[in-house]
């Protein structure tokens, strides 16, 4: 393997930092898109020079882009999201229903097999599908009947964030939506149910083990054991062996149980990696140090890696999708922070250097291992 | 021909210059004019009016002859310097403060 391309996306535009498998020396190519916001940027596994971007601004809305050439030029692509049908409500923070409106698209997770098949997680969450490059797309409504009417926005939107992927089981999928929960389809899309027995929310909803309404803030998986799930939610991390059926807590000794992304090595499905942030309300590090969790075990217990990170006065926090490893012999790991900073830990996590550390805040970050 | 101004983020995104010449029918109108625009730089649908609501989104003002057209009906006609092309029609993003 040869080296990596990590894909940032910010509040103002998106960059592309490329090198070797040194991961020592960078390159930084952008802003691409500048002055947009760009909520997510993903390449195909089945073709690294597909790459697909989220482009969106509060003046002039969705746009969608996509390039053929590993972020060298972009196509606009299609930008209808019509929602199937009579969109239908949802609740609404006065507890009325409130129509179905599109604002944004946050995720894209292009197919494991098929380079011109991509869906989208948007804003107000749905899950959209395109099988020609993202030129049209199409919703796969089911999941909206799965008790949608009793979604509710939290306070970052009503985003699906989270779209999982089985390697091994292609009609299996799995979604995750901010304040809805998280939800399995087994058949491709065509229905969905809840996924969230074991969740518990005590302090965000009135039953703290209600089918939906967990504050689910990320998902990850390690291909190679695709029914072992860990999730970071609003608070606790949690952990399924059984495809999301239950899920029991694996906190451990965590500084806070608070955090947005969570991640899986590329090697080693036991070793997982976390974010602390102290807390809903001060989103910011415990104690100002800007810490990363490693929990070897599969949870329970955790380390902290602090070797290049900084330990005093730091107060960014590292958003859902801002972290992603990579696939080299030496797994790397990689998180954006809001104060523009994109860290890379070549060595698992056990140092850490700033690739660059004056970007716009960092909304995404997503790795390619080129050959 | 109409001249449409454009801002900065639309003229990138449209890979045009800031103004941008269209054929409009008589009368012109603002909705003629936005439909012209769109058919002509298709990348710019849904960035000016919602695409599924045809409505003018929040943060886009439409400027000529040194007022502010925003809020004029989409099927009246436009000021006559406008649609003979002397002045040309602002799509203008609103301020923000910050």
């Amino acid at each position: 393997m040869s080296g990596v391309r990590v894909l940032v996306g910010t509040r103002k535009g998106a960059f592309i930092l490329t090198s070797d498998q040194e991961r020592a020396k960078w390159d930084v190519s952008g802003p691409h898109f500048a002055g947009w916001e760009i909520y997510h940027i993903k390449g195909s596994p089945a073709d690294p020079n597909r790459l697909y971007a989220s482009q969106s601004s509060g003046w002039f809305g969705q746009v969608m882009q996509r390039s053929d050439d590993g972020g060298k030029t972009w196509e606009a692509v299609g930008k209808d999201f019509v929602y199937d049908g009579t969109p239908g409500t949802h609740q609404w923070y006065d507890g009325t229903q409130h129509p179905w409106e599109f604002k944004r698209v946050w995720h894209l997770e292009p197919s494991l097999t098929d380079p011109d098949t991509v869906y989208a997680g948007v804003e107000d969450a749905a899950l959209f599908r395109s099988t020609d490059a993202g030129q049209t797309w199409q919703e796969l409504p089911a999941l909206r009947a799965a008790k949608g009417d009793l979604w509710s926005p939290g306070a970052g939107g009503m985003c699906l964030h989270t779209i999982l992927l089985d390697p091994s089981r292609p009609e299996r999928i799995y979604t995750a939506i901010s304040a809805a929960g998280a939800f399995r389809s087994d058949d491709g899309g065509q229905s969905w149910r809840p996924a969230t027995k074991g969740l518990q929310s005590n302090y965000e909803l009135p039953d703290p083990q209600a089918e939906v309404g967990h504050c689910v803030h990320k998902i990850a998986m390690h291909p190679s054991r695709p029914d072992v799930l860990f999730m970071q939610k609003h608070w606790d991390v949690m952990r399924s062996d059984d495809a999301g059926d239950n899920w029991h807590e694996i906190s451990g000794n965590l500084p806070s149980d608070f955090g947005f992304p969570i991640a899986v090595h590329a090697h080693e499905p036991e070793t997982i990696y976390v974010v602390p942030i102290k807390s809903d309300s001060e989103h910011f590090p415990p104690d100002g140090k800007l810490r990363v969790y490693r929990s070897r075990s599969g949870g329970n217990e955790w380390e902290a890696l602090t070797q290049g990170l900084p330990q005093s006065d730091c107060y960014v926090n590292v958003l859902r999708d801002a972290m992603a490893v990579d696939r080299l012999d030496s797994c790397g790991i990689y998180f954006g922070t809001t104060g523009g900073q994109v860290y890379c830990s070549p060595d698992g996590g056990d140092n850490w250097q700033a690739i660059v550390r004056d970007l716009p805040p960092v909304l995404s970050v997503e790795v390619q291992t080129l050959p | 021909m109409i001249r449409v101004a454009l801002p900065y983020h639309l003229s990138n995104l449209a890979k045009v210059g800031r103004e941008v010449a269209i054929e409009v029918d008589s009368p012109v109108t603002q909705r003629k004019v936005l439909d012209a625009l769109e058919v002509a730089h298709p990348t710019l649908r849904g960035t000016i009016r919602d695409q599924a609501t045809q409505r003018r989104r929040p943060f886009i003002r439409f400027f000529g002859c040194g007022q502010d057209l925003s809020h004029e009906a989409a099927d009246d006609p436009l000021p006559e310097v406008i649609a003979t092309g002397i002045e040309p029609f602002w799509v203008v993003g609103a301020m923000a403060g910050g």
